[in-house]
């Protein structure tokens, strides 16, 4: 979708709080009007009905919140990145932070597709709200983890079908309760740390909660979920994306 | 005060649209709350999205927020999901902004814009721990405030609110927050006594204050308990728009709402005179706002939202003064509004107006949407809506000429002295317009759609049996059946919502018991059709011993005490009654802004002028120009003192 007179600008920001109920479409609304805000020389579509050429990295959903989340911008012409993140915050409503900007290379591809890896925080209970016993929490992760499949059943298109997660789990972590002490600000409940895969067939946080309570013959109720990373893998590496394609450091690596 | 959120938040997990209870609009404010300060809770009893956009209860929350005095918050009515789980963990109502126990605040006021709300009203003041009566509430509770157009019959809503605001809220809110911070700081000593203060404030009418009389079914006498309550109640109107640049900092949600956009109102008030349309009677005189502040409300406004779209709003905003060159304007400012669309809602019928929409919708052209309200010129004269046949053929000529595809037009039904010839006047007008529209495209539609029309206080149509379920239900089907491969295509409002809208609009105190007796059997969200069913408002009627009929489909006469004759909207009733009987007489008035005064009342009596910029009228339409307005044959009026029939007749 870019093109090479642009400035392509790539953003990255948090969901916090109260916001993280509005759904990804809410947030991309609320994007379009903070860049107008503020008066960013937005490229837009042609055609009919044109809209400015903004495109978001994957959905969230609604309820989970978010230390890392990514957006890739097209403007007409070039603008200060480095005051980009005080701007828009102050554009954006209370939780949405604009945390990091980089100006993209032309022709990078897009988060949707090169972002392949992302990480949560999930704090768990039972249905009740009561935490969960972590021997039986880790019991159960080790149980399912060294099966050879998980199965859930997912409805897609009205059409039930049963999918093997087990290749999108990178790894399920329970940490120490010391490791996230910030995290469960509602008590003590136990803490997963989920890496994920988000291709070929990604999976959702909920749904490994899912896998996990059939395997351990528990109920399991995130009473939080916090997205803390995603990666664009390359060559081996995991890079964030905001440093995978950014201008500068692709003309250093060039210059090198 | 109580902080709800606490317990709110593991509620939203489970409910559609969890956004709607978190706040946070840009233009928010999270109030302090404080002993000097009398703290409103601005209610609108409807769905978030319905409720967020809606321009009075906005512009209180910053006329109030501005106070040293007051402070204020809002909230909006629960849906099904949310109100459940509220219930079953005892969560009561709380306002968005601070998320605030509802119950706990000064003043709990609702903005009504419709009647069929009326139980949701109940419901929300019932989530939040408020007795719903009047009479159960202790010093304690807040005091039940309503306002808006609905509020000008406020008999429905008697037993329930404490004190309404008939007319603008600009300036009453000031003077109830000062009555309410008087008895707060007292100490709150008797309701009573602070109801019976705000009585004596102009434009708040406190129905404990008065008693009615009732001879048999009908209302012998409305007369207020004491010598310093008013005998009538007289609306309030602001002077000048200009003095009220509000909102300056109008809410931006973060959901998708209706009318999502920046709103700037242009005028208030309308004097085309359409006799169905309540608005235009109760908001008299016109009161345009300058065009300068306009174009920086306009510039300010886009700069400080984001929004991409503005509306201009008013009753009829191409009869703004100068509308062609304001459009012109804010269209060729690129700086101020670059890459905006502007769209006009309520345009008259008529090319100029056409005009304006193609010289503001340059690209993308789908549809347009009129509204001739009748199907005939003879019907169109008596509900004074004055757009001729050609008027129509030459909007709609206009539309589809310049790349517009689909065109809508609005219909009421069930019209005074309608015959079935008006009503197949709807599908001929409609089948003319897919003609026109053939000429230009093979894609050209259109759409009729119509509506029941509700007889509404303080309008010349006051009189007026309203038609009954069946027989509105039976020109629907006259024109579903006439419109069939027509290429037209035919929409219509639910009769039996109209009929119970009907009991509710011309109801007096007793229709109370009815509203608490649907609420009680789950009659809520009354607006929503999957939610609605007539049986439960006719078992209500039955329970109190009342007949729909009295209330919905008779007559009134001119000797008739009406349940809101102590409620003045400046309109005299000579002038209403007259005005009924010119419309039996198919007898067409032109606008009082550009031709002699008719002395309605409001001018004369509340000392107000018209505040219009041009002597003028508009370009373009033929109302107000005095074109062709032929007198129909004689109706004598006593007719109608004889019952529908004869008055359907004709």
């Amino acid at each position: 979708m870019r093109g090479d007179s642009g400035f392509p600008v790539r953003v990255r920001f948090t969901k916090h709080g109260k916001v993280r109920f509005i759904s990804h479409r809410d947030v991309a609304r609320n994007f379009e009007r903070a860049f107008r805000i503020e008066q960013l020389p937005l490229a837009f579509s042609e055609g009919f009905s044109p809209r400015p050429k903004v495109s978001f990295g994957l959905a969230l959903s609604v309820g989970y919140e978010s230390n890392a989340e990514y957006l890739d911008v097209e403007l007409t012409e070039p603008v200060d990145v480095e005051a980009l993140p005080d701007a828009l915050t102050a554009a954006l409503p209370e939780g949405i932070d604009v945390t990091g900007t980089c100006r993209l290379l032309d022709r990078a591809p897009a988060l949707q597709e090169s972002v392949s890896t992302v990480q949560f925080l999930v704090a768990v209970t039972d249905a009740q709200g009561t935490p969960l016993a972590r021997e039986v929490l880790a019991t159960t992760v080790n149980q399912a983890l060294s099966g050879d499949s998980l199965v859930v059943t997912r409805t897609r298109k009205g059409r039930e079908s049963d999918d093997d997660i087990l290749p999108a789990i990178r790894s399920i972590v329970l940490l120490d309760a010391t490791a996230a002490p910030e995290f469960d600000t509602a008590g003590d409940a136990p803490v997963l740390e989920f890496t994920l895969a988000t291709q070929p067939r990604g999976a959702r946080p909920r749904e490994v909660l899912d896998a996990l309570a059939q395997v351990g013959g528990i109920e399991l109720h995130d009473r939080r979920v916090l997205r803390t990373h995603q990666w664009i893998e390359r060559g081996g590496a995991r890079l964030e994306p905001l440093a995978a394609d950014a201008f500068t450091l692709a003309l250093e690596a060039r210059a090198s | 005060m109580t902080e709800l959120w606490p317990r709110v938040e593991p509620l939203l997990a489970g409910v559609e649209k969890p956004a709607r209870y978190i706040g946070m609009e840009r233009g928010s404010v999270r109030p302090v709350h404080r002993p000097s300060a009398v703290s409103w809770l601005l209610v609108y009893p409807d769905t978030y999205e319905i409720g967020l956009p809606n321009q009075g209860l906005q512009i209180l929350y910053e006329i109030l927020n501005e106070r040293e005095d007051a402070l204020a918050e809002r909230a909006y009515a629960p849906w099904l999901d949310m109100d459940a789980a509220m219930r079953a963990q005892g969560v009561p109502l709380f306002s968005v902004d601070t998320h605030h126990h509802a119950g706990e605040f000064d003043v709990f006021a609702f903005g009504l814009a419709a009647e069929l709300v009326y139980t949701n009203v109940l419901e929300c003041l019932d989530l939040a721990g408020v007795p719903v009566r009047g009479e159960d509430r202790r010093p304690e509770h807040p005091i039940v405030v309503a306002g808006g157009h609905s509020v000008f019959n406020p008999e429905p809503m008697a037993d329930f609110v404490d004190a309404f605001v008939i007319g603008d809220g600009e300036e009453a809110v000031g003077e109830i927050t000062e009555v309410v911070g008087a008895w707060k700081r007292g100490g709150r000593a008797s309701r009573e006594a602070v109801l019976r203060d705000l009585a004596s404030i102009p434009g708040v009418y406190v129905p404990s204050m008065y008693e009615v009389d009732y001879d048999g079914p009908a209302i012998a006498e409305v007369r207020p308990r004491f010598d310093d309550v008013p005998e009538v109640v007289e609306k309030r109107t602001v002077a000048d728009l200009g003095d009220w640049p509000y909102p300056k900092r109008q809410l931006v949600p973060l959901i998708e709402v209706v009318h999502d956009r920046l709103n700037v109102e242009v005028f208030r008030g309308c004097t085309r005179g359409c006799r169905f349309c309540q608005a235009g009677m109760i908001t008299r005189p016109v009161r345009e706002r300058p065009e300068e502040q306009v174009r920086t409300m306009v510039r300010e406004g886009l700069r400080r939202t984001g929004y991409d779209e503005v509306a201009l709003t008013s009753l009829s905003t191409a009869d703004f003064s100068g509308i062609d060159g304001l459009v012109a304007g804010l269209v060729n400012d690129q700086e101020g509004c670059g890459n905006v669309s502007l769209s006009l809602p309520s345009l008259r019928v008529d090319a100029f107006t056409v005009g304006i929409a193609s010289e503001i919708q340059k690209v993308r052209r789908t549809g347009l949407t009129f509204a001739p309200e009748g199907g005939t010129w003879r019907i169109r004269q008596v509900i004074n809506k004055l757009i001729s046949d050609d008027d129509l053929f030459a909007a709609v000529e206009g539309a589809y000429s310049q790349g517009w595809q689909r065109v809508k037009l609005y219909f009421l039904i069930g019209l005074p002295t309608e015959m079935d010839e008006d009503t197949l006047g709807i599908s001929e007008l409609a089948r003319e317009v897919v003609k026109i529209g053939r000429k230009y495209t093979k894609k050209a539609s259109a759409t009729a759609s119509v509506g029941g029309f509700v007889p509404k206080a303080h309008t010349p149509f006051q009189w007026f049996g309203q038609n009954g379920v069946e027989e509105l239900r039976r020109k629907v089907f006259l024109l579903r059946d006439d419109l069939r491969k027509s290429g037209a295509t035919l929409k219509w409002h639910d009769p039996a919502a109209t009929f119970a809208e009907g009991i509710a609009s011309r109801g007096d105190r007793r229709i109370g018991r009815v509203i608490e007796h649907v609420w009680r059997n789950g009659g809520i969200f009354q607006e929503w059709s999957e939610r609605f069913d007539l049986t439960r408002w006719l078992d209500a009627m039955a329970a109190e011993g009342l007949d729909p009929d009295w209330y919905v489909t008779r007559h009134r006469t001119d000797e008739e005490v009406l349940p809101w004759d102590h409620i003045a909207a400046g309109l005299h009733r000579d002038f209403l009654w007259d005005d009924w009987k010119a419309a039996l007489q198919e007898h067409g008035l032109p606008d009082c802004r550009w031709t002699p005064c008719y002395d309605c009342g409001v001018c004369t009596d509340f000392a107000l002028e018209h505040v219009v910029a041009s002597p003028v009228p508009p370009a373009g339409g033929s109302q107000g120009t005095g074109q062709g307005l032929g007198f129909g044959r004689e109706v004598p009026v006593e007719l109608i003192t004889k019952g529908q029939t004869q008055v359907a007749a004709g």
